[in-house]
């Protein structure tokens, strides 16, 4: 079991490594000293409450991203469209949030936004879905083709709903807005985190639950390890297929409110920065575990704000190559941890248990 | 609608299409072997910034750079997948996060930009007709290749049931790289011509042209001739679109962005519901072997 546990730490370690080698070797072709690089990370982030809160709010879109992969990474579904499920989640919260009276109660106005971005992302998450089940087409190409579509359709969307000489959309109303954290710790005034982050923990551990105590989530879950066998089993494929990525979508849509309803109260073009992309990246990191994710979703949060807090000495899109150096080294050892781990004692049980469970009575 | 407008429209549809023909022949020759490709996206990238790297020194040391960075990318792509056994498509997406990551950081240490290059004028020249011949004759030779070479033959067996081909003796993980490099040669030229023809670099400027050439391959049934026909077709609606804005049409520049991912999307659709008479995907594809 012990062995079992520090096979399983060495990817993310490695991963680790890789990513600082990558990092030291960029700062020095850019001329800069890496020590001076890592002591600007670490008072940027975790150094002060301040930064700590940064590190948060950056961790919350990942956190919605992450799971929206990952979720859909359990059914064996490989969406890469969470980039376009978040932008049209915050989209659909600004729209719905500044077209509500100006009175409209929190307890009114809230649910019915979160609804929207919710919806706006599963809408989306579900054409990919649509896509797999009745033509055949893979998913990873559809969500990425949305993707694009997305960015070019807010651009010509913009142009209509943008206030006059901005790239932004009319605020939401005061009752769909989230309190920032800092209204009930003091301590992490000025930074921006959220009660979406709050939403995002809840989201979470709804996601734990779905997967490990619904039928849903078990359907789901035997999808992804073996759609033979589920088929076998009467599992709806295709239908379970569009499910899931629209369920993928709306949590992904989700993490819109973090800026939408949390930051900025406005949509603004370009607000995601990207983060879609990396919630692939967290979701790998996270073993697609809503735990895992979690914390996957902290470590590249700590990232996105570090890049910040480094950009007078590098380019922050240094953080943007060290994402892909992440994944990279995490899918290039995932084998051979995979083969380290079925030569334990003990591993063999499993296996064939597992392989029992997968011939169903 | 004269013939010299359809004249134009068809220059224009094979200029804009040279990136989706490479890009389609690199990712046939890498699937026919069994390797899903992802990475084509993050291969232009790479290649077109090399290629805007390399162009201070003149064109042929831009289009050695591309060549040269399309080979390097495919070379760590093809040792995670094939050799290391990494997901591919994992993998896959990964090259395309590394290449714009790399490409936007390069932008700014380099060019001191979070967009473009400054334009290179070291790259003026007629280069189309020889991009062009260059990439029919790539989808040419690519068929001839895979269906009547030893090699060829090998690839395809290494993407149909490797076990059985290295049963055979074929070098499964050697033939895989092999494709996999080729893949990446072919993809670059796509890239290289990107920057020679727009004489600068911009962020993104593969704008998910690897992507759509992925469904061009599909579309094509994962053969070369197919591939170059598929990949002329989305060229053709983007010069259409391109053509028809040029004369003054009320056509919107996001319109425009939007058609070729949009008519990609419809082309997916169709081949779904005409159903897959007689393409089907590499049986093996995607399967690392042990």
């Amino acid at each position: 079991m012990r062995t079992t546990l520090v096979l399983r730490a060495l990817p993310p370690l490695w991963a680790a490594l890789c990513a600082l080698a990558a990092a030291s070797a960029l700062t020095l072709l850019h001329g800069e000293s890496p020590r001076e690089l890592y002591r600007l990370l670490w008072a940027g982030t975790w150094g002060s409450a301040y930064g700590i809160g940064q590190v948060l709010f950056k961790a919350t879109p990942l956190l919605f991203c992450g799971l929206g992969v990952a979720m859909a990474l359990r059914a064996g579904l490989f969406n890469i469209g969470a980039e376009g499920q978040i932008t049209v989640g915050a989209f659909a919260a600004a729209l719905s949030g500044a077209a509500l009276p100006a009175a409209t109660p929190a307890w009114l106005a809230l649910p019915t936004v979160l609804l929207c971005a919710f919806g706006a992302g599963a809408a989306l998450g579900a054409v990919a879905g649509l896509f797999r089940w009745l033509a055949g087409a893979h998913e990873v190409i559809v969500t990425m083709m949305l993707n694009f579509v997305v960015r070019a359709a807010m651009v010509g969307l913009g142009g209509h709903v943008f206030l006059r000489e901005s790239v932004h959309t009319a605020p939401v109303v005061a009752g769909a807005e989230l309190p920032r954290l800092s209204r009930y710790l003091p301590a992490l005034h000025g930074s921006a985190a959220n009660a979406s982050l709050l939403l995002g923990l809840l989201v979470c551990a709804g996601c734990a639950l779905l997967l490990s105590r619904t039928r849903a989530g078990f359907v789901l879950r035997t999808l992804g390890s073996n759609e033979e066998a589920a088929r076998a089993a009467g599992v709806h494929v295709g239908r379970t297929w569009t499910w899931a990525l629209a369920l993928a979508g709306g949590v992904a849509g989700l993490g819109g409110t973090n800026f939408v309803l949390g930051y900025k109260h406005y949509y603004e073009d370009g607000f995601s920065g990207g983060v879609g992309y990396m919630g692939i990246a967290v979701a790998v990191l996270g073993h697609n575990r809503p735990l895992g994710v979690l914390l996957a979703a902290l470590l590249f949060g700590t990232l996105s704000q570090g890049g910040l807090a480094v950009h007078a000495l590098v380019p922050r899109e240094l953080i943007d190559v060290l994402t892909a150096v992440v994944l990279l080294t995490l899918a290039a050892s995932q084998p051979a941890v995979q083969r380290l781990l079925q030569a334990q004692p003990g591993a063999r049980r499993e296996k064939e248990q597992d392989e029992k469970d997968k011939e169903g009575p | 609608m004269s013939a010299s407008w359809l004249l134009g429209l068809g220059v224009t549809t094979l200029r804009l299409g040279v990136p989706y023909i490479m890009a389609a022949l690199g990712g046939t020759v890498s699937e026919r072997a069994g390797v899903i490709n992802i990475a084509l996206e993050g291969l232009l990238l790479l290649s077109a910034l090399a290629a805007a790297l390399g162009a201070p020194h003149g064109a042929a040391a831009a289009a050695l750079a591309g060549l040269g960075a399309g080979l390097a990318a495919a070379a760590v792509f093809g040792l995670l997948t094939v050799l290391l056994r990494a997901n591919q498509v994992v993998c896959g997406v990964a090259m395309f996060l590394l290449a714009d990551g790399l490409s936007r950081f390069l932008l700014k240490v380099v060019y001191g930009s979070t967009s473009n290059s400054p334009r290179l004028g070291q790259l003026e020249g007629h280069w189309a007709p020889l991009f062009v011949t260059g990439a029919l004759l790539a989808g040419l030779l690519l068929h001839g290749l895979l269906g009547a070479t030893t090699f060829g033959l090998r690839l395809r067996a290494v993407g149909e049931h490797p076990a059985a081909a290295r049963s055979l003796g074929v070098p499964v993980h050697r033939v895989r790289l092999l494709a996999v490099l080729l893949s990446g040669l072919l993809t670059s030229v796509g890239g290289i011509w990107l920057v020679f023809d727009q004489r600068q670099f911009v962020a993104l400027m593969s704008g998910g042209r690897g992507f759509i050439a992925l469904a061009a391959m599909i579309f094509g049934g994962w053969r070369p001739l197919g591939a170059v026909g598929a990949a002329l077709l989305f060229a053709l609606a983007e010069a259409l679109a391109v053509r028809l804005q040029a004369q003054g049409l009320p056509l919107p520049n996001y319109a425009v962005q939007m058609l070729p991912c949009g008519l990609t999307l419809v082309a997916l659709g169709l081949r779904g519901a005409m159903g897959t008479r007689g393409s089907r995907p590499p049986a093996a594809l995607g399967q690392p072997l042990d």
